[in-house]
């Protein structure tokens, strides 16, 4: 049986891993390369890496990290974090991604998808969403697509956006909270639900996770193929074998 | 190391080629990248590795050339792993995006998993070893691999199948025919059992894993 996917994610900068809490980086989490080998060893079923430094140095730095963490890590790895260009995508690729994690480019320039997913086969193609839920004075409440890192609004409906980035070629989407993540109160499991039950392709909770209840409800509630977190594992809240146990207490199929 | 013993990676511009390379050598095997005929004709075995669509794959082998010396060196028992896509490419006729002829090694069709499923299948799934090789030698039955992929193989001849695995329908997830053996996951992606295949694979082109499960009429050598 296809088991669920339990995937630490890396936000890096300037050669470090950070932890973001609603999406500004603060604190120092660690060696990447260091953190990777330990999730390899406990048995994370991918690893997501995410450059969060625009500057040029820190790019160097990044791909540099990638090319040393894919040559001794033998599990997916997935990269972000300022991919604007089909050359972009390339360049990650080539340097031992195995997917490619687009969003504020996409949002831009949606035919980004298009091209990526012809060029490198959908399965290449992530479609990360930043959304915030946004309550409207009449009260209807709507998920509205942000960018940059969470600072910008963009009037674009998620779950919209979400379907027309399948409908484009996108592989898997990745769904993260604005409201919950580094808050540890739990995934968005109401847009989770929203989103899984509308597109054919897996969807990524990320955002919020700080009980182990949390990684089961993603499942078990919000129907998410993978879930995604980064501090409760680089501050060992959480191992990797302790969520995966626990969804496995709980009926759900996992890779022990 | 020498190149004239190296395992010969078969490049035809395929996206994974890196993985699969790294992977080969952490695994201790000897290997070499390449698109030139004189070399995989001459390599004690051969890697074919793939991912992302058939039409694109068929078109880079035959504009490279390489669709003969494929065939050839598969008839010669020549040792033969054929990962994902390089799995699929292997049999008559692949579906995805209209028909496209494939390589027709195995008589088989490349079929998409039916609606209803999250596509691609993406993620660990179990391998069910349904007859022994030594391929899997070391490897538990059951063992998880990652898969990525929105079709699947239909083989004609049952036979060939030696690993099958469940998403919607059960399909074959590692073939074996003489000396060729393919897997639809991605070994290179595979944490330790993945390692363990490529390991066993270089064994087998060793000589050093016994002889591979042969069929009446294919003769098997170690070249």
């Amino acid at each position: 049986m296809l088991t669920k996917r339990v995937i630490p994610c890396l936000d890096v900068a300037a050669g470090r891993v950070v932890r973001g809490v609603k999406f500004s980086a603060d604190k120092d989490a660690g060696d990447p390369i260091e953190l990777a080998r330990r999730y390899n060893t406990d048995g994370a079923d991918e690893l997501v890496f995410y450059d969060i430094t625009a500057s040029h140095e820190g790019r160097g730095l990044f791909m540099d990290l990638l090319e040393d963490c894919a040559r001794e890590l033998f599990i997916p790895l997935c990269v972000g974090g300022g991919l604007a260009t089909v050359d972009d995508l390339y360049g990650v690729l080539r340097a031992g991604a195995d997917k490619t994690s687009i969003n504020s480019a996409a949002v831009r320039t949606p035919d980004l998808i298009d091209q990526g997913a012809r060029r490198f086969g959908s399965q290449c193609i992530v479609l990360s969403i930043d959304a915030k839920k946004t309550v409207e004075d009449d009260g209807r409440n709507w998920w509205q697509v942000y960018v940059n890192g969470g600072r910008k609004a963009t009037g674009i409906d998620a779950v919209a956006w979400a379907r027309e980035g399948v409908d484009r070629g996108a592989g898997e989407l990745v769904l993260n909270s604005i409201d919950a993540d580094g808050t540890r109160e739990g995934y968005d499991l109401e847009l989770l639900s929203t989103v899984t039950g509308m597109v054919e392709v897996p969807v990524v909770a990320s955002g919020g996770a700080g009980t182990l209840d949390h990684f089961t409800d993603a499942f078990s509630i919000g129907h998410a193929h993978a879930v995604l977190a980064a501090s409760v594992f680089h501050y060992g809240v959480f191992s990797v074998p302790e969520v995966k146990r626990h969804l496995a207490t709980h009926g759900l199929p996992v890779r022990l | 190391m020498s190149t004239a013993d190296a395992i010969a990676i078969i490049d035809y511009g395929a996206g994974n080629l890196r993985s699969v390379v790294h992977a080969v050598a952490h695994a201790g095997l000897n290997a070499v990248v390449t698109d030139d005929e004189a070399v995989i004709r001459r390599a004690p075995g051969v890697i074919l590795p793939g991912v992302g669509a058939a039409a694109d794959t068929m078109e880079n082998l035959v504009s490279r050339n390489l669709t003969g010396v494929i065939a050839e060196v598969i008839s010669l028992g020549k040792p033969f792993l054929g990962v994902c896509m390089g799995m699929q490419a292997l049999f008559t006729v692949s579906e995805e995006g209209g028909s496209h002829a494939c390589l027709d090694i195995l008589g088989g069709t490349v079929r998409r998993f039916a609606p209803g499923l999250s596509i691609p299948h993406m993620g660990w799934n179990q391998v069910r070893q349904v007859r022994p090789h030594p391929i899997f030698d070391g490897i538990p039955d059951g063992t998880h691999f990652y898969f990525v992929h929105s079709f699947y193989v239909d083989a004609t001849d049952a036979q060939v199948v030696i690993g099958d695995t469940t998403y919607g329908t059960t399909f074959p997830s590692v073939i074996a025919s003489g000396s060729l053996v393919a897997t639809q996951f991605h070994p290179e992606k595979s944490a330790a059992g993945g390692l363990r295949l490529y390991a066993n694979f270089g064994r087998i082109v060793r000589g050093d894993l016994g002889h591979v499960a042969t069929r009446q009429t294919d003769t098997v050598g170690v070249a």
